[in-house]
């Protein structure tokens, strides 16, 4: 009973449909208080679905879900006192100016028309949009309107805080103040449910990581445990001549005994390997074939690896496609 | 890093506000989107030009176009047309609430507003109140136009505040339905064309630009129970201070009928989203 109390979220099974369309397809949670949990996911995964539900915003189709104790469908209200929801698209209203939509969001909340002005204005200056506090949002660059959406979400500085791809779209410069804003909140004792597309950044954030496909959760845990899991390392090689490959990759999976994976170069393939003391011996192997070496590095898989391995497809393959 | 100085400079102050300031009451909540939708119209003074633009077009093209064939001259026309095309005006600008509401869901504002611990019917009833808000100014433009081409309502001031406050309950009543048609079409585009289809044929087969009798007997009929009748005329009484207690009556049922059954609806479909 004591650890139940210590989770921010705690799922069970939860699934929703859209149609024929199993967006959440049975997702178990465990999220500890503190900390930032990532939500790792390609599009269409069916992250925005499950924070939707966990917000309150969306009934689950079976399943039950508890934030902070509370269950998220009887006591919606409960739940909603204590998180606050910074969706993928617009969560402010684009037609009116920055300090309006927090002024508006304050008085909702319930400060008074002087509290709630003030507290407007702390948070401008805070997010650094003092200047555009005037200004309809629908003018503001991309960074600002991030800035104000999560502003909007922390009026009341919630206990939980769900941002839905908060850096998407957004230059470095702007994904840095976003990361630093999350990283703040983090030590003032707000725990932070991000979702992302991006490796890297759920490297950077997240104190745990569900990786998220279809539905459904492939694996769960540290950034370093889901490497780990996938091999304590990863072996590139370049090899000189293209056509040596498919020999090449007969060799290394006749060796490793795990798959060896084609680089979209037709000169480069890597493998995981779980024993280091074993590539030296690889490299002979592959020298004693005649099989010439460019140049070969063997580091800690990258997150993208680490999705490869686990979904069998890489976590931007949308992207890919879009782009082909 | 820069950024790190950005962050740190009120940020953290700006966070220590976990206590929650007491939650807000429906009136209150109501008041606040109501206030909402009054920055709207300040921001957005072009959603007001169709609010006033049609009235005075409609109003201009009948009285002097048809009227002359219509009624034998533009001045009595205009006695007859005046509350017919305010009926209509107003009728056609209750679409917008649907519509607002229609385009608040998909722009994700809506998720928003679920969110919050707040009485959660205030979204729409804020919205309702600010829609009356363009009704009178409908109303006002119709009738101060009117006025000006020499509307001579006998009923007077009484009169016409009479019958605009009719009105504004008829619309109100009436906004439920496109409210619930909002929250059950995907686009604002569909919901348009939807609310068109209904509220072309209720206009027009009615008595807002001629008297029934000149019609054949089916399309009498037909017109004779069209509520948009029984509050054209209504209204025409009011202005006009003649005894129309039934055709009153006859609205202020539909009024009721429209609410209990579009209001549950609509609450129902509300809660439903989740
Ligand atoms: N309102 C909806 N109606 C129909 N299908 C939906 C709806 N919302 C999401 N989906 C579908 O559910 C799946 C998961 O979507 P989503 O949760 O938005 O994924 P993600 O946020 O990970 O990109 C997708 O296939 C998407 O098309
Ligand atoms: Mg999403």
């Amino acid at each position: 009973m004591k650890r139940h109390s210590a989770l921010a979220i705690e799922s069970h099974e939860l699934v929703k449909h859209f149609g024929k369309v199993r967006a959440v397809d049975g997702i178990n949670l465990a999220v500890p208080t503190g900390g930032v949990y990532g939500f790792l996911g390609p599009n269409g995964a069916g992250k925005t679905t499950t924070i939707r539900m966990l917000a309150t915003l969306l009934r689950p189709d079976s399943g039950t879900a508890r934030v902070f104790g509370h269950e998220i469908v009887r006591e919606a209200n409960a739940v909603r006192s204590r998180v606050s929801l910074t969706g993928q698209f617009a969560s402010v209203d684009e037609d009116l100016t920055g300090t309006e939509n927090l002024v508006l969001l304050a008085r909702l909340l319930g400060y008074s028309r002087s509290q709630a002005r003030a507290r407007a204005i702390e948070l401008l200056e805070a997010f650094d949009l003092v200047d555009a506090a005037r200004r309809q949002v629908k003018t503001y660059s991309g960074g600002m309107r991030r800035r104000i959406d999560i502003a909007a979400s922390i009026i009341v500085t919630p206990d939980l805080l769900f941002l839905d791809e908060p850096t998407s779209e957004l230059d470095p410069y702007s994904r840095n103040q976003v990361w630093d804003i999350v990283r703040t909140l983090v030590t003032e004792g707000t725990t932070v449910l991000l979702t992302t597309q991006h490796l890297e950044e759920a490297d950077q954030l997240a104190d745990r990581i569900a990786v998220i496909d279809h539905g459904r959760i492939v694996a769960e845990g540290t950034s370093g445990e889901l490497k780990a899991s996938v091999g304590s390392g990863t072996l590139h090689i370049r090899l000189r001549n293209p056509d040596h490959r498919p020999q090449a990759e007969q060799l290394l999976t006749l060796n490793l005994g795990v798959p060896v994976f084609l680089k979209s170069d037709p000169a480069e393939l890597s493998a995981h390997i779980s024993e280091p003391e074993r590539v030296t011996d690889l490299l002979s192997e592959l020298s004693r074939s005649d099989i010439p070496v460019i140049s070969f590095s063997f580091g800690q898989p990258s997150l993208d690896e680490v999705f490869l391995t686990l979904t069998g497809h890489h976590a931007t393959a949308d992207e890919n496609k879009g782009a082909v | 890093m820069e950024t790190q100085a950005f962050a740190e400079k009120g940020l953290r102050s700006a966070l220590s506000t976990h206590t929650r300031p007491p939650r807000s009451s429906p009136l209150s909540a109501s008041l606040i989107f109501w206030w909402r939708a009054m920055l709207k119209i300040k921001h957005i003074p072009e959603q007001m030009f169709d609010v006033t633009a049609s009235p005075i077009m409609f109003l201009l093209m009948f009285t002097y176009l048809f009227g002359g064939a219509l009624a034998g001259s533009t001045g009595e026309y205009l006695q007859f047309v005046l509350p017919g095309i305010l009926v209509m005006t107003v009728a056609f600008i209750t679409i917008y609430t649907g519509l607002g509401i229609n385009s608040d869901i998909k722009k994700g504002i809506f998720d928003r507003f679920r969110s919050l611990p707040i009485w959660q019917p205030a979204f729409l009833v804020g919205a309702l109140l600010g829609d009356t808000v363009r009704y009178t100014i409908a109303s006002v433009v119709v009738v101060v136009l009117g006025l000006i081409m020499g509307f001579r309502p006998d009923g007077g001031a009484v009169g016409v505040l009479l019958s605009v406050l009719l009105l504004l309950v008829f619309s109100f009543s009436l906004s439920w339905v496109w409210i619930a048609l909002g929250l059950v079409m995907r686009t604002p585009e569909s919901l348009m064309a939807v609310s068109m289809i209904i509220l072309f044929p209720l206009t027009f087969v009615s008595n807002v630009f001629v008297s029934p009798e000149t019609m054949p007997v089916w399309l009498e009929a037909l017109v004779d129970v069209n509520p948009i009748t029984y509050l054209v005329t209504a209204i025409r009484g009011l202005m006009f201070d003649t005894t129309v207690a039934k055709e009153i009556g006859w609205v202020l049922l539909t009024c009721a009928l429209l609410v209990t059954v579009f209001s549950p609806l609509t609450m129902y479909l509300y809660r439903k989203k989740r």
